[in-house]
């Protein structure tokens, strides 16, 4: 199968700008699925609000294109319910750290088995480039005519202290790296956080002078490095790629399982 | 392994947004943004068939469809 | 099997109502004082197979039972008011995306964290214009175990029929008191299941597009058929549009299916209503207070009566109307500044004779509160 017979065609050309790094991402993902082998209807695509969401109405599974922020507690409803169901996750930075940041914390400390992907392009693309809790300091932004002076989530760390299992970044520049990543993650059994950088020409390169899609691919080429890499020993500065986490810890709607057997067997 | 044989870089100029990413990346310099802001292959000669301008294309819009003749089933 | 005769809280009677009712999924925040509910749950889901979860926040209850109801699970959460406040944006979304589902708000003293453990009737308004923008919803309310029960059992009948959030308007004292509930045997009440699409797999399913009589079959996530959901305005495949046209087809279906029905969903009940020169409106643990004055009025001959709204949304304006129209005056009963008052004085041929009657400072209003203003109105003095 080809990775476009799992898009609703009728939709395309999709509403993402010229070079957005979402359209990669989404390209990498369904080849991971493909790869997999994942019945389309096994599979449940939920998102929530900003460019990032609009992923969940392009492809042919069921698709929950929710609220802002509210991607993963509804995906957890669908996940306890019908936990045989594979169940995905793309979110923005905003979408998942900042208005979703309390959904995002919880459903990695109960290690239920959804693949949340973080597309991180720094900026609220949609309402046209304000910064967000990803951007770090010394960005320009709509919001920040200053220059920002917040600092940044390290979505890695953040996952791993909450007790994500799965905790993985690639950039849209690593596409091959990012489909490997993401079989991975998808085939875990447990919370699985995959960070790919992407990249917003329209308002993040624009307005940081990092030049089109190009160039600012060439910036996460230039500016990560795998983990265990001599590129990294030498330049400990550089973004980290790779897999972080990968651990075997007891699964939410598994534990639910015996929750279950408990009370019935006390109930007769 | 036998060097794989192109037969064919399909890209969907409806889909297509001239983004220049695939024209950027391409080891070999295959395509091209023409006069209508699309990618298209003007050397496919030269491809190599890595299939990056197909796995990094934004719009979904390239497929790399590669020749499966004899020298390629060794 | 026979009846069982239990002695229990309001919110128990909820909690066996929803058991009745036949729901699969709950989803929580703790909150006073809705938090037995919950914990109920908590024990008696997972006995049948069931699942409940206790979420990070209210927010996320709401939107855990909106992904649950898609998969095909009767859901269900409960809250207060500042709980309630928090999940309005996620029951827009279910009014939008038309997803079954039964919000209990064990309503207490507001605004703000108000008076968490005394009762109120105060978010009436809020469950008709909690959310934003225009949309129509259902409430119900109970004013005893029996009709919390069997609201409950109605709340989710009517979100399956209607594919609509139903809000079910408890109140501190309700929820906490405890009296008999006697349990319907299996049959007795009518249970309500999803209407699921008959289409088969490789036929066009439209999730959105109602049939001639309305109604919306569903398929549920991870079945056959593949569709979008989305709170943006949608057409039939449920995929994004801006167009005028299915903008405004969808935002009338939406009000339409709820406020062409007010008959059929209108629940409320008599209480010496048939000659009554003097009429109680009243809903909740209020009618307990009014029915009781009316009862004792009549056993001295007064002729009063009651008229018990037991669904508040969409408001039976045609009911009150018909019943009001032969009283003296019209006493609306309540625990709020006047919420109900309004709609009746709007449902009425002469709102000057519509009265409120309320208390507002936690404390459950009495037949004597009701009675020394029915004195002045009759003209008897204070």
């Amino acid at each position: 199968m080809a990775i476009q017979d799992y898009l609703r065609q009728r939709y395309f050309p999709h509403m993402w700008c010229p070079g957005c790094g979402h359209g990669t991402i989404l390209n990498s993902l369904l080849r991971a699925i493909e790869e997999l082998e994942i019945e389309k209807n096994d599979l449940v695509i939920t998102s929530g609000i900003g460019c990032s969401a609009r992923i969940s109405g392009y492809v042919d599974f069921h698709s929950l294109h929710t609220m802002h922020g509210r991607a993963l507690p509804c995906a957890t409803g669908v996940k306890l319910s019908r936990p045989h169901l594979n169940v995905i996750v793309p979110m923005g930075d905003g979408d998942a750290l900042a208005i979703g940041g309390n959904h995002f914390i919880h459903a990695a400390r109960r290690n239920i088995d959804i693949t949340a992907i973080v597309m991180n392009n720094r900026i609220y693309g949609m309402t046209g480039g304000q910064f967000s809790p990803l951007s770090g300091p010394g960005v320009n932004a709509t919001t920040a005519p200053y220059k920002t002076i917040d600092n940044s989530f390290d979505t890695v760390k953040l996952a791993i202290a909450a007790g994500a299992s799965f905790v993985a970044r690639s950039t849209a520049y690593h596409a091959q790296e990012s489909t490997d990543i993401l079989k991975k993650a998808i085939q875990h059994k447990g919370f699985s956080v995959v960070e790919i950088l992407s990249q917003c020409p329209t308002h993040y390169g624009r307005k940081n002078k990092e030049g089109d899609a190009a160039s600012m691919l060439e910036f996460h080429k230039k500016n990560t490095a795998r983990i265990g890499s001599k590129a990294l020993e030498k330049n400990p500065d550089l973004t980290p790629r790779g897999i972080f986490v990968d651990v075997d810890t007891p699964e939410y709607c598994a534990e639910y399982e015996k929750i279950i057997a408990v009370a019935s067997k006390e109930k007769m | 392994m036998a060097r794989q044989k192109l037969k064919e870089i399909v890209i969907d100029r409806s889909w297509c947004k001239g983004c220049g990413i695939c024209v950027h990346f391409c080891p070999t310099k295959v395509l091209e943004i023409d006069a209508n802001e699309k990618s298209v292959a003007v050397r496919p000669e030269d491809c190599i068939c890595c299939k990056m301008c197909e796995l990094r294309c934004p719009d979904l819009a390239i497929t790399v469809l590669i020749d499966q003749g004899e020298d390629n089933e060794k | 099997m026979k009846n069982k005769i239990k002695f229990i809280q309001g919110n128990e009677a909820c909690v066996e109502g929803a058991l009745y009712a036949g729901i699969d999924f709950f989803a929580g925040y703790p909150i006073t004082p809705s938090t037995e509910i919950m914990e109920h749950l908590a024990r008696r889901l997972p006995e049948r197979g069931g699942k409940f979860i206790q979420m990070e926040d209210e927010i996320a209850s709401m939107c855990a039972i909106i992904g649950a109801s898609l998969t095909g699970r009767k859901s269900m959460t409960a809250t207060s008011g500042p709980g309630f406040s928090l999940k309005q944006e996620a029951i827009g979304y279910a009014c939008m995306t038309e997803i079954p589902c039964v919000i209990a708000n064990v309503q207490r003293g507001g605004p703000s964290t108000g008076n968490p453990t005394h009762v109120s009737q105060g978010d009436v308004n809020q469950a008709r214009w909690g959310t934003h923008g225009d949309h129509s919803i259902i409430a119900l309310t109970a004013s005893n175990h029996q009709d919390v029960f069997a609201m409950t059992v109605d709340a989710f009948n009517l979100a399956e029929t209607y594919r609509t959030p139903v809000i079910l308007l408890l109140d501190e004292a309700v929820g906490h008191m405890r009296e008999k509930l006697i349990v319907p045997e299996e049959g007795e009440l009518e249970i309500v299941d999803r209407l699921r699409t008959a289409l088969g797999r490789d036929v066009d399913y439209h999730p959105y597009l109602p049939r001639e009589d309305g109604r919306l079959p569903m398929s549920d996530f991870g079945g056959e058929h593949r569709f979008n959901v989305t709170g943006l305005f949608h057409d039939m495949w449920g995929f994004p549009s801006n167009n005028p046209k299915v903008i405004n087809e969808l935002l009338r279906h939406l009000v339409d299916k709820i406020e062409n029905n007010v008959q059929a969903i209108t629940r409320y009940k008599e209480h010496c209503l048939d000659d009554a020169e003097y009429i109680l409106v009243s809903y909740g643990s209020s009618a307990r207070s009014a029915i009781h004055l009316a009862k004792s009025r009549r056993n001295r001959g007064e002729k009063i009566g009651v008229l018990e709204l037991q669904s508040l949304w969409p408001f039976p304006t045609e009911l009150v109307r018909e019943k009001c129209s032969n009283a003296k005056a019209v006493l609306v009963v309540e625990m709020n500044m006047g919420q109900v008052l309004a709609q009746v004085k709007a449902a009425v041929e002469k709102p000057d004779r519509v009265f409120l009657a309320n208390r507002i400072d936690g404390k459950l209003i009495t037949p004597s509160d009701i009675k020394k203003l029915l004195r002045v109105i009759q003209g008897r003095g204070v």
